[in-house]
């Protein structure tokens, strides 16, 4: 396992989890359980600063320092291209030039569901503006293929709604975007529990990314650890093989010679 | 007298002033913020130089937690 990394815009991680920092109790709840998490890139969202109001403000960019984690800011909340290439401008420049992003444009406040439209606009702006672009998008095996096509570093499909926890509602199509897709595909939101993520793995995905199963979970320290375990177990499963599934099977694992009591 | 709009709210200022200036006054002076400045960045190298004239809008930002 000690080789498989992912690889990501000519970067290589050892954690194939990558989490937000949205949700938690505190800063002190954030750092413990991304530290749980074993994680290596992190989210982060960009909004207005106070201008004067808290000026004692803790800075997030303190308790998870830019040397130690490959900070992807996001755009979440954005519903416009122009909105999320703004954002990520200002990210650029906060950040010292950093260029890895995560694109993602909503369609609907309710759902959270992705507006592809906006995204492939926003994603051919910041592709030639020279950001390395992870795109949140929906399952959908063409758009995703499409993303990849504008110079995309990853495709990150839904699982099920943000922040829903429903699981993976249709590996179906998360194998038909694995199937067209040569970047990196990371499935970004719907993940409830550590199960969902290695389900996720064991498809071939190459990465989860997920907030609020580990923030919204009663103990969000321990569910990162098992969140780590999770990744790493389906990863490994993939590698390794799974058996074919059989309805029944005629031949039991244990030997049908040698029985006691028989004549 | 300069009216500007500084992430949303709205500022008035007698004398002449700089970014550098305005971000002192808020206590944001070296702090890791980014700007722009009627929707342009303005990078954090000409805030010195940057002075603000009437109606421009600024927009300050942070980083934060965010999935």
């Amino acid at each position: 396992m000690n080789n498989d990394t992912l690889l990501i815009a000519g970067k290589s991680y050892n954690s194939r989890l990558l989490v937000g920092t949205g949700k938690y109790k505190d800063f002190s709840e954030t750092q413990a359980a991304i530290e749980a998490s074993g994680a290596e890139i992190i989210t982060i969202a960009i909004r207005r600063s106070n201008i004067g109001q808290n000026p004692n403000e803790p800075s997030l960019l303190e308790v998870l320092p830019p040397s130690k984690y490959t900070l992807l800011p996001n755009t979440a909340g954005c519903y416009s291209a122009d909105d999320a290439v703004r954002t990520l401008r200002l990210a650029r420049e906060l950040l010292d030039g950093h260029s890895l992003v995560k694109l993602e444009v909503l369609g609907d406040p309710q759902s959270l569901y992705p507006n592809v439209v906006e995204t492939l606009a926003a994603a051919k702006t910041l592709v030639a503006d020279g950001f390395q672009v992870m795109v949140y998008t929906s399952d959908d095996p063409i758009i995703a293929k499409q993303l990849e096509d504008i110079g995309c570093v990853a495709i990150m499909p839904l699982a099920s709604l943000i922040g829903s926890g429903m699981g993976i509602l249709n590996p179906w199509n998360l194998q038909l975007i694995l199937d067209r897709v040569q970047v990196p595909v990371i499935v970004d939101a719907g993940v409830g529990t550590a199960s969902d993520a290695a389900i996720a793995m064991e498809l071939g995905c190459h990465g989860v990314l997920m907030n609020t199963a580990i923030a919204s979970a009663q103990q969000p320290v321990r569910m990162a650890s098992a969140m780590q375990k999770a990744v790493e177990a389906g990863r490994e499963a993939f590698l390794a093989g799974r058996m074919p599934k059989k309805l029944y099977s005629a031949t039991p694992s244990s030997p049908t010679s040698g029985l006691i009591g028989k004549p | 007298m300069t009216s500007v709009s500084i992430n949303g709210e709205a500022h008035h200022f007698d004398n002449p002033i700089s970014i550098s200036m305005l971000l002192d006054q808020m206590q944001l002076g070296g702090k890791r913020i980014a700007l722009e400045c009627n929707g342009a960045i303005v990078p954090r190298g000409q805030f010195n130089q940057h002075l603000l004239t009437d109606g421009d809008k600024l927009e300050i930002v942070v980083a934060v937690g965010g999935g």
